[in-house]
């Protein structure tokens, strides 16, 4: 096993111990995207330069910059391109941010980089998030590693792809409405959702405000952990930022030895026409945990079902207006050849702006215009209420909920990117959370007949953060999933030799 | 819910879009589809209900109203413009 498939943690030691330099822990990710990303396509930028730049300067200083420690000092860290970073494009996926450099780092950045992360590259996605394959990005598809023909999930699937690749240690995602667990699930990984609030969204390009919650996908629940606690916390630079967010990486062993987790699990609201690969990996996962003293007893969320109504209605209202600033004014490119404004924005947006991005604000803005309004936005926020209050229910019975993160393994690229409900109807299991502003983490539970990977999420209570991190550290223990390699990596390893 | 052509057109002026007639048409037919999906939430009963808007409830932080420090230096926040005059964004003329 090379350098790359060690977890964080393990590579922060090893820097630390100077088993090995920053040098070359650089020099190995880099050599790993050139054999493997002109196929994976997990990253839009890799950030090269710098990052050698930074590996040679810290090899010579003891340590690394002062105050900076493992487990992150120099690790390489990858950003979904949703992400400002000052200096490096970020193109959100999109045509009309394609050469878009920011001024400035979103916060979860600059306190990744004040930590001593590397920022190795940014991944691809869905453009603005919206999608759930990694299809619909200006920039073309990322590939699953398990599995070359297959999709890495969405829309952070460039960030998963990358971890699962041995391309970057850990990656920053977002999550509107599973966009950090399903990716993380259909790539074996670890992806965790935050209570809304806990990781400042400044600097996160807005898709849906009310919804947007920049999460993690790393190898392990520790790895998860580490970076959870340098990106969480408050920040002034976001009114939404919670006071109470900051999230310790130390285990307290508080959960579950006190006495027995009770977790909910809502068989009646997945089980029917679940996937049976799905289906068998909960049951078996399910029977382990209770041999663990975790108490698993039968739940309701009646409104469930309407989840995906209401998502879609509340995220892509406030799509439509968040996306109006992409007019060719203040950034991004302006389609010009007019000396009319009405008409530069219209030419400008009908150019810059992809076919989901457009069916979701024309989708968005239908549902706010006059005569539709109480029909469908204002319903589907009402309808959210009751969703929210479902969990807050089960929530004050048991401590955690238990279910699949997607109906399915990884699905094939091309499957449902024509039928655009089919795709929105893959996100069932992850909305939810969403709406309700809970935290929520995918793991890796089994996998299915073909050897593609499996995630069941664990769902906890708002600004419990710490105690759903240390049940996903039990989950991992007791489910301890044998690792494999990725089928697809290691074609690619082996057909580029010399490769990490 | 069967959505009109001049609907998705209306929509579309709204959006600052422009369709071909064919786009048009396929957008008419997916928008009408997702509408019936979403036609749904009509089962429910959400007449004592409030809606939630905001992501978790918390009071909204305010603060004097003066520029804060650390903001973006002006030829910062001009860098990605695609045009600029004088220290200002330029746009096509508005009258």
């Amino acid at each position: 096993m090379g350098i790359c498939e060690l977890s964080l943690r393990e590579m922060g030691s090893a820097v630390a111990r100077r088993k090995v330099s920053p040098a070359e822990l650089v020099e190995a990710h880099l050599s790993r995207i050139r054999v493997c990303d002109p196929t994976l396509r997990a990253y839009v930028t890799v950030n090269e330069a710098e990052c050698e730049r930074l590996a040679r300067d810290r090899g010579r200083q003891s340590g690394g910059p002062p105050g900076v420690a493992a487990p992150l000092n120099c690790i390489p860290i990858a950003v979904k391109d949703n992400i400002c970073t000052k200096g490096l494009r970020t193109t959100c996926g999109s045509r009309i941010l394609r050469n878009y450099v920011p001024p400035y780092d979103a916060t979860a950045v600059s306190r990744l980089r004040d930590r001593g992360c590397l920022l190795i590259g940014k991944t691809n996605l869905d453009e603005f998030g919206m999608g759930s394959s990694t299809e619909n990005s200006f920039f073309g598809p990322t590939r699953n590693p398990w599995d070359l023909e297959r999709v890495p999930g969405g829309s952070s699937g460039g960030s998963a792809a990358a971890v699962a690749a041995g391309m970057a240690a850990a990656a920053l995602g977002t999550d509107t409405g599973g966009s950090v667990r399903q990716p993380a699930a259909l790539c074996g990984l670890v992806g965790y959702k935050p209570t809304y609030g806990v990781v400042s969204r400044r600097g996160l390009v807005a898709f849906a405000s009310s919804l947007d919650q920049i999460g993690v996908i790393a190898r392990t629940v520790e790895d998860t952990a580490a970076v959870l606690e340098a990106v969480s916390g408050w920040d002034a630079w976001d009114s939404t930022s919670a006071r109470r967010g900051q999230v310790r990486a130390r285990q307290t062993g508080e959960v579950g030895k006190s006495g027995v987790l009770r977790v909910g699990v809502p068989w009646g609201f997945f089980s029917e026409g679940l996937d049976p690969d799905v289906s068998d990996v909960t049951r078996a996962v399910v029977s382990k945990l209770e041999k663990e003293r975790w108490a698993f007893e039968e739940i309701d969320l009646p409104h469930a079902e309407y989840s995906i109504a209401a998502y879609y209605l509340v995220a892509d209202a406030e799509a439509s207006s968040n996306l109006a600033r992409y007019d060719g004014v203040r950034y991004g490119e302006r389609e010009g050849g007019t000396d009319d404004l009405w008409e530069m924005y219209v030419r400008t947006r009908t150019a810059g702006l992809g076919t989901e991005v457009k069916r979701r604000v024309m989708l968005g803005t239908y549902a706010l215009s006059a005569g539709y309004y109480e029909a469908y936005y204002l319903r589907a926020q009402k309808a959210r209420t009751l969703i929210k209050r479902d969990y807050e229910e089960v929530l004050r019975r048991v401590d955690l909920v238990l279910m699949p993160t997607s109906p399915t393994a990884a699905f094939r690229l091309g499957e449902k990117l024509h039928d655009p409900l089919a795709m929105y109807l893959s996100d069932v299991f992850t909305v939810g959370v969403n709406l309700a502003g809970l935290p929520a983490v995918s793991l890796p539970s089994g996998y299915s007949r073909s050897g593609l990977p499996i995630g069941l999420q664990l769902i906890g209570r708002a600004f419990e953060d710490q105690t759903l991190l240390e049940a996903a550290r039990l989950f991992e223990q007791v489910v301890a999933l044998e690792a494999r390699t990725p089928a697809g990596l290691k074609g690619l390893l082996e057909s580029g030799r010399g490769g990490a | 819910m069967s959505v009109t052509r001049s609907d998705v057109e209306h929509a579309a002026r709204l959006c600052r879009l422009e369709f071909s007639p064919d786009e048009l048409e396929t957008l008419r037919g997916e928008l009408g589809r997702i509408l019936e999906y979403v036609e749904k939430l009509r089962e429910l009963d959400v007449t004592e209900v409030e809606p939630t808007l905001y992501g978790l409830a918390g009071s909204t932080p305010l603060r004097e109203d003066v520029p804060g420090e650390d903001t973006l230096a002006r030829e910062d926040a001009l860098a990605g413009a695609p045009d600029e005059e004088n220290g200002h964004f330029k746009v096509p003329g508005v009258l």
